[in-house]
């Protein structure tokens, strides 16, 4: 059985990842999961200067799902490169390293800091809801998906993922974008711009009132998008949105997806990773197929 | 790798005023390993609540592996867990957090709790070993309060004056004088901020723990922070983890 799958030109052992800003560099959760048993880790995001986030609270329960505002608190480029990456280096995975920033100079500081550390993917994020000035500002017009995709592309020695958001009227328009800039795989979707008020308090649920959802009761969103996507790119689609099983997962691979990531899961069960990695086993032998890359954009 | 969420069983549940339940488990491993102060994660078992609760450990039973929890009804996860009976199944995860650091038996401990955050004193009033005083401050009912007797002097504070001090915990500390050479307390920011002052002021050894918005409970997602002094080591920036370095801070340590 082979569960191997390609993301430009690197193999990952299985299509197994996790979700940006879930799963921190790895350390808490390598305490549950065996990372080794990942095709992937996906890093919390790192900027060029340590930023400090949002104010708190910053999370809230929603009906199947949750919003978060953290604002991509994160300890900056040197410590990340310094402390995080030997950490990862120790198990047998693909290190992606998410990247923020507040204008493409940012970026790029961080992308040359990161060619020559031993990472195996970029995954840049344009579309983070709750960073006024960064993120989003970039992901949400073709234009400027293109120019940074093209921008970091040129300073990058890593393939580029561009994660893409969903808070977008037409999101083959920005795949495409990225495309043409260069990207060499999209991963979708980032969370959907959400809002809770406490009725009791009559107040914010999150300290900067809007924040961005995710969980299962976005996923029939992210499936279709991830659909939308892989059918308007040739580059390949990392597809994640509400995975909570192996079930889910497999649903977004035959939608398009050539691998997943797995976020709000690991809050609900911090093994979610492991299990599902063997649930797509499970699956395949149930279903005798032979090569987990028969499954990418079945659906019929 | 150790580290997993159990199902555990319920060993016994008793309301203890309208909002307020006490809830045993026979947590196994998870009560040998606790230690006062720390907390659990429990989970629901409504697909449409995802998150897990972080409830503080009111009591240890390391003989019969039994953890404790009291808690208040706040929303429908509660809701969920206060209809829990003995034999009953309760995914859970734990013991998670910092507790308070162990004190050495010559110092006078000051215990604070303050509504929700009495119950972690009460295994820690059990723990110490030199003299105690415990202040606990509620809006009007009580409740623990008989079971700190056992251990050491309690004072009671009450918003409404129907026991103990009309006021709060410093209202009943100041009326006592009581003396400490050390204060460790639980309880709502507002409480915890006035406490920080006044150990400031009096030069006591403060700690106290603190509580969020928790998503992970285990230092991942970065929702739990609090504002601290000095640049934290996990993010380089001054937050620190509620659930992973803390709850309980040295007092000076936080901006509250």
């Amino acid at each position: 059985m082979n569960t191997k799958v390609n993301i430009a030109g690197v193999e990952l052992k299985n299509p197994v990842t996790t979700c940006s800003g879930t799963f921190g560099s790895g350390q808490e959760y390598g305490e549950f999961v065996d990372l080794g048993l990942l095709g992937g880790v996906v890093t919390k995001g790192v900027s060029n200067v340590p930023w400090p986030g949002n104010p708190a609270p910053r999370i809230a329960e929603t009906y199947g799902g949750m919003i978060n505002a953290i604002g991509l608190q994160n300890p900056g480029i040197d410590v990340f490169v310094r402390r995080d990456i030997p950490y990862l280096k120790q198990y047998d995975t693909k290190i992606i390293v998410n990247v923020c920033g507040k204008t493409a100079e940012d970026y790029v500081e961080v992308v040359e800091r990161l060619s020559q550390e031993p990472v195996d993917l970029l995954e840049i994020n344009i579309s983070c809801p709750n960073v006024k000035e960064g993120g989003i500002a970039f992901g949400q017009d073709p234009k400027a998906v293109e120019a940074i995709t093209r921008e970091v592309k040129r300073h990058a020695r890593q393939p580029v993922i561009m994660k893409l958001s969903p808070n977008v009227t037409d999101i083959t328009v920005m795949a495409k974008a990225a495309e043409a800039g260069g990207a060499d795989a999209i991963s979708l979707i980032n969370t959907l711009t959400g809002m809770k008020i406490d009725v009791h308090r009559r107040t914010f649920a999150v300290a900067n009132k809007t924040g961005g959802l995710s969980g299962p009761a976005i996923k029939p969103v992210a499936v279709r998008m991830v659909y939308q996507a892989a059918n308007a790119v040739k580059i390949p689609v990392i597809g994640m949105g509400g995975i909570m099983t192996a079930e889910d997962a497999i649903e977004f691979i035959l939608a398009g997806a050539t691998a997943v990531a797995v976020g709000t899961a690991n809050f609900h069960n911090p093994r979610a990773t492991a299990e599902i990695v063997k649930g797509i086993e499970q699956y395949m032998e149930r279903y005798k197929v032979d090569d987990i890359c028969q499954l990418i954009g079945a659906v019929e | 790798m150790a580290k997993e969420k159990k199902t555990v069983l319920v060993t016994r549940q008793e309301q203890l005023l309208d909002d307020v339940w006490s809830l045993w488990l026979g947590a196994g491993s998870m009560a040998l390993e606790a230690g006062p102060g720390q907390f659990i994660s429990m989970y629901s078992r409504d697909g449409s609540r995802l998150l897990p609760r972080p409830l503080s450990i009111c009591e240890i039973d390391r003989d019969k592996e039994e953890l404790r929890i009291v808690y208040r009804v706040v929303g429908a996860g509660t809701q969920e867990f206060s209809a829990l009976k003995a034999g009953d199944s309760v995914d859970i995860l734990g013991p998670l957090g910092n507790g308070f650091p162990k004190v050495s038996p010559d110092k006078r401990v000051l215990l604070m709790g303050g509504g929700i955050g009495i119950p972690p004193m009460l295994e820690l009033a059990k723990n110490l070993e030199g003299v105690r005083t415990a202040v606990l401050g509620y809006r009007d009912r009580l409740f623990l309060n008989r079971e700190f007797e056992p251990w050491g002097k309690v004072l009671i504070a009450t918003e409404d004056g129907s026991a103990g001090t009309k006021g709060n915990v410093l209202d009943a500390v100041r009326e006592h004088g009581v003396q400490a050479d050390v204060i460790m307390a639980c309880g709502p920011t507002a409480m915890l901020r006035a406490i920080k002052a006044y150990a400031a002021r009096e030069n006591i050894e403060c700690y106290l723990s603190l509580e969020e918005k928790m998503a992970c409970g285990v230092g991942a997602c970065l929702a739990c922070v609090c504002q601290t002094k000095e640049v934290d080591h996990h993010s380089n920036v001054h937050n620190k983890r509620i659930c992973k370095d803390g709850p309980v801070f040295a007092a000076e340590e936080v901006e509250l």
